[in-house]
């Protein structure tokens, strides 16, 4: 397959699962309204947190947005797998992997509509959000929390894709959303490092998802970007998408019909 | 054998065959325990600084507070696990094969209802179990413990019940799956993970007239703050209304199914 065809077939993939969204509206619902949910309820309740000695911020809904915004694309990522899930089972996915295209183009397929997918929940999250009072981040702040939903999303997407690959069911997927889950709450999601406590602290330190939700965070707490605050992000989103999508495509490459 | 004897063996039957569905399915499972724990844990270590607020609830650590909350949540999700599985059974004829069959028809419902409240009981000793080990101390002791279950057992069948109802009626599993958002929006606007009146409003208001926030307080009094009779007697109307509402609704649903068919 030439390089042209290969982008076609990128492209056929993406207008799929954009088809999926403009037939089926009501299945990106729940992507939607879970981070919502969640960005809504953990301010009304914990909003009071923005109280304690240490608090980075005063106003908790532009400390804990960030967090919904990669939720949002952690769920979106998920759901690829689900919906590859349903694929294997239906046949749909053993008719592509007899077809001409290779197993990275697949997966880039896959993996780009999902990176794509998780921008429908940040314009929801975003708009409740700044309705809400969440503090604008600046243009560079802004697009770099969409770049890092973009990111995580195409992570998400390889991991979702890789527990597919590997258990070929649907029932998987609990496995798949509880990793998101784990991935993205274990870090400093809730408070600052200093202000977590128990092993939270120690976990987060070392979750590299933390340097994530920090990048995103610093436009929306700080009103402006630093460098230093910036790079480690990339970083370990770099390393994320690398290390899941070199599993997911050994899974793509494993897969037989 | 007489009818009450026919219509309990029934109930057991179909209550058992609920729980054993819930724990063959990893969809099933994972609302109930896995992310409700998960949640605790996160919150647990994520808001655990929240004890040293003005106002907070004197407790010994923030776990204390929270496992009230996470119980609450997993028999809701428990609940409406029973309705997503009764609600399958509708769209596979399988409830329609009972139907037929020479039994009570609130049987069938009852039967779905008692694998909900083992499910329910079944995730207090969960929790319980998480606090024991984690160092939580039960204020009442034994009897405290023993409540908390009567009350998440409880709350589950009448949960269970406005689940089972949705199912009746609709007939539809990504219907009562729809509920899923419902659910954590009124978790979030109870006293379920944060004292009512350090909460924001307008949530703050809501959470002190929330009915599960009524449910959730008397089962956390057994771990902090110690039996209070008043409380006892709010936990119990909450259940209680909630279950009456519920059950009357399902009967009404189980009419309509069994007449439109």
């Amino acid at each position: 397959m030439g390089a042209a065809a290969e982008l076609g077939t990128i492209w056929a993939l993406v207008r799929r699962s954009a088809n999926e969204i403009l037939r089926v509206p009501g299945a990106a619902i729940p992507g939607v309204l879970a981070p919502t949910i969640f960005f809504l309820g953990l301010t009304a309740a914990f909003g009071s947190l923005t109280l304690l000695p240490g608090f980075t911020t005063d106003t908790y809904q532009s400390f804990i947005i960030p967090v919904s915004l990669l939720q949002g694309a952690g769920f979106t990522g998920a759901a690829t797998g689900v919906n590859l899930a349903r694929d294997i089972e239906q046949g749909w996915f053993d008719r592509l992997i007899v077809s001409p295209a290779s197993r990275p183009v697949l997966l880039a397929g896959l993996v780009l509509s999902a990176s794509l997918r998780s921008l429908i929940p940040a314009t929801v999250l975003l708009s409740v959000g700044f309705a809400l009072g969440v503090e604008w981040p600046g243009f560079d702040g802004l697009a770099l929390a969409l770049a890092l939903v973009l990111g995580l999303g195409t992570a998400a997407a390889c991991w979702g894709t890789m527990i597919a690959l590997r258990f070929r069911t649907q029932s998987a997927a609990p496995l798949m959303q509880a990793g998101m889950f784990v991935a993205i709450l274990t870090t400093t999601a809730y408070a600052p490092l200093e202000l977590l406590t128990g092993w939270l602290q120690d976990v987060a330190r070392l979750n590299p998802v933390t340097q994530v939700v920090e990048a995103a965070r610093q436009g929306f707490v700080e009103g402006t970007l630093s460098w230093s605050e910036t790079w480690p992000g990339l970083l370990a989103l770099a390393g994320l998408v690398l290390v899941l999508g070199a599993l997911a495509l050994r899974g793509m490459r494993r897969a037989s019909y | 054998m007489s009818g009450l004897a026919l219509n309990a063996r029934v109930v057991g039957a179909l209550g058992m065959r609920s729980v054993r569905q819930t724990l063959r399915r990893p969809q099933l499972v994972s609302p109930i325990l896995i992310f409700p724990t998960l949640l605790l844990a996160v919150q647990t270590g994520g808001a655990g600084s929240a004890v040293d607020l003005p106002d907070f609830p004197e407790v010994n650590g923030f776990l204390d507070f929270m496992i009230a909350g996470a119980m609450i949540q997993a028999t809701l999700l428990a609940g409406n696990s029973g309705g997503i599985a009764l609600a399958v059974d509708l769209e596979m004829g399988f409830t329609d094969r009972l139907f037929s069959a020479p039994i009570s028809r609130f049987a069938i419902v009852l039967g779905r209802l008692a694998g909900t409240a083992v499910l329910g009981a079944f995730t207090a000793l969960w929790f319980i179990a998480i606090a024991l080990i984690f160092g939580v101390q039960f204020e009442e002791g034994i009897p405290g413990a023993v409540l908390m279950i009567v009350f998440v057992t409880l709350s589950a069948v009448a949960f269970g019940a406005l689940s089972a109802a949705i199912a009746l009626y609709a007939g539809q599993a990504s219907v009562v799956q729809g509920l899923f958002p419902l659910l954590f929006v009124i978790l979030f606007l109870s006293s379920a993970f944060f004292p009512a009146e350090l909460m924001l409003e307008p949530a703050a208001s809501v959470a002190e007239y929330n009915p599960l926030s009524f449910i959730v307080t008397g089962i956390r009094d057994q771990v902090v703050g110690g039996f209070d009779l008043a409380v006892f007697a709010e936990t119990v109307g909450a259940i209680a209304l909630i279950g009456a509402i519920s059950i009357a609704l399902s009967a009404v649903a189980l009419r309509r199914r069994l007449r439109v068919g």
